[in-house]
């Protein structure tokens, strides 16, 4: 039997037995046992991976991607396989701030690398903005795009103060202020993730609340409107 | 994907001596391309050189009052950069217009260069392709070829180089500096990467084991004049239907200076210095641009979906030297 799968049955059946709360801990115990244990297999290298504030140590072979460790491996299921080529955004997260494809990544050259997935943005039990922003504005119908589009708005908007251009910016030398970011420069910016149920004008007034504006009232959001990109 | 082994380079230096040491063993930086290539059975290295740490990150200031770019500078990092917002917005905005943010974090500068064509016969590895498999033939010529080459391709293939970032860079008379097991050496921007000819399976001029180690732009004062008009399917994410980087110094009317380099239509980033040529003391009105334009499709050879881009292609080079000769901006 295969660690990950001793761990999830484990999980089970903590769970069904009305021990959900220390199921965690004891989880976490097993990690750590099983990580002092384990020597790499042939074809596999020992990776530790640093995600959400928290080391994760696992034999990986070099060909895993970051989506796949963080699913597979680390039990991290909220970033999505959507297309798995870098064309849908479904499994962006974050690493050192920036937003990436982790479809892309291989999880082998992300050492040392901060990473952070949709998991690691509430504060708690207390979400984070962008997250109660979606959720206020309808900012999504299916879910299955929505933990990428939330990584992707919280990158967003940290871009937009620390000066980021998009093709679309009137200015090269004067950039949009979040308080002026124009609804066209919100779907530019996140032209990057795609919606299959084409939420997207609830995404656009997420990100407007988040970035400060006063979205629009979300009945307006249902009547059909010409965008200007 | 085929698993291979995984190896951290240290230096330029010890990047290539490991590349060397291995029949098939390959660089990589962002992975962009290459990690989708790997996923389709399109490359299987069996060993991977990470150079993505490597210390060639900078972008600098040159003496002669350009920039010197480090390979693995981020496509992000390059298109934010100030100078190039100011002096060279055109690169910014190709820069911009290409890919999306989170591809543009990942990518590298060098990368970009090595990006391959996104003909979907090249990507099929069901479909016979000169580019994959030299001398098995090229679907595209008859096939589904909307996307493909209008200038400079051959019978054996009519794949298009898919970067927009290279346009201006061609355009900009920038410089590819190269580290190999021996030396350095330098190579004008437009004698980098190949038209097809019968070798398609060759996109640059790079030998084996050498390694971009930066992109030189010399200071070229009218480009902030300078504009990218790109033309796609969709508004945004997407690869070019056809591009143009122009830029065009006027004075008293006059055209004193202009560059215009072409994406999407070719094998390789296509440069127009006949009509830039011809642009050279003309007025700056819209028969000039018109003629230039002209000039720069006169040996376009369509194939059989792609007519269209002969037309675009001229009407947006001469809408890009509309705008640039007003001072630039967004096109």
């Amino acid at each position: 039997m295969t660690r990950s799968s001793r761990r999830g049955f484990l999980g089970q059946i903590l769970a069904a037995t009305g021990t959900a709360i220390a199921a965690p801990t004891i989880m976490n115990q097993l990690q750590e046992k099983d990580q002092t244990i384990a020597a790499p297999a042939p074809g596999e290298v020992a990776l530790t991976l640093q995600v959400n504030g928290k080391p994760y140590s696992v034999n990986i072979e070099p060909r895993v991607t970051l989506l796949d460790a963080l699913r597979e491996r680390l039990n991290l299921t909220g970033s999505k396989k959507g297309c798995d080529h870098g064309q849908c955004g479904a499994c962006t997260v974050l690493i050192d701030g920036q937003r990436v494809y982790s479809c892309l990544s291989l999880a082998v050259m992300q050492e040392g690398r901060e990473i952070t997935t949709v998991e690691g943005l509430a504060q708690g039990s207390t979400l984070h903005p962008v997250q109660t922003a979606f959720i206020e504005n309808d900012g999504f119908q299916c879910g299955y795009c929505t933990s990428g589009q939330i990584c992707a708005s919280v990158a967003l908007l940290n871009e937009v103060k620390q000066g980021t251009a998009s093709v679309i910016t009137p200015d090269l030398t004067s950039l949009p202020q979040l308080s002026q970011l124009s609804e066209s420069e919100i779907r530019e910016r996140l032209s990057g993730n795609l919606c299959r149920c084409s939420a997207y004008n609830g995404i656009v007034a997420a990100v407007q609340q988040a970035a400060g504006q006063t979205p629009p009232e979300p009945t307006a959001l249902m009547l059909v409107k010409e965008t200007q990109v | 994907m085929r698993n291979f082994t995984y190896n951290r380079a240290t230096s330029t230096k010890d990047a290539i001596q490991k590349v060397m040491k291995q029949n098939n063993s390959t660089f990589i930086a962002g992975g962009t391309n290459l990690v989708d290539r790997m996923k389709v059975f399109l490359d299987q290295p069996t060993e991977l050189i990470d150079i993505s740490r490597l210390d060639i990150k900078q972008i600098e200031r040159t003496r002669e009052g350009g920039l010197r770019i480090g390979a693995l500078a981020s496509n992000t990092a390059l298109a934010d950069h100030p100078d190039v917002r100011s002096n060279y917005p055109l690169l910014s905005r190709a820069i911009l217009s290409g890919a999306s943010q989170q591809i543009r974090n990942m990518a590298s500068v060098g990368g970009n260069l090595m990006q391959r064509t996104r003909c979907p016969y090249y990507y099929d590895t069901a479909f016979p392709c000169n580019k994959r498999q030299p001398g098995t033939g090229c679907p595209a010529t008859e096939g589904y070829n909307r996307m493909h080459a209008i200038l400079g391709a051959s019978d054996q293939c009519v794949a298009v180089h898919p970067s927009d970032m290279c346009v201006p860079l061609v355009a900009l008379d920038a410089v590819v500096e190269i580290e190999g097991t021996r030396s350095r050496r330098q190579i004008p921007f437009g004698e980098f990467h190949r038209l097809p000819g019968n070798t398609p399976q060759l996109d640059n001029n790079l030998a084996s084991g050498e390694i971009i180690t930066a992109i030189i732009l010399p200071p070229v004062p009218f480009a902030k004049s300078g504009v990218y008009l790109k033309l796609r399917d969709r508004a945004s994410y997407a690869f070019a239907l056809i591009s143009v980087a122009a830029a065009t110094e006027v004075r008293d009317g006059k055209i004193q200076n202009s560059r215009i380099a072409l994406g999407g239509v070719a094998h390789k980033p296509w440069r127009t210095l006949e009509a830039e040529k011809f642009l050279q003391g003309k007025s700056a009105n819209a028969e000039t641009f018109q003629q230039a334009a002209e000039i720069a499709l006169q040996t376009a050879k369509p194939l059989s979906q792609n007519a269209f881009k002969v037309e675009m292609t001229k009407r947006a080079i001469k809408r890009a030297l509309t705008v640039s000769a007003q001072g630039g901006g967004v096109v």
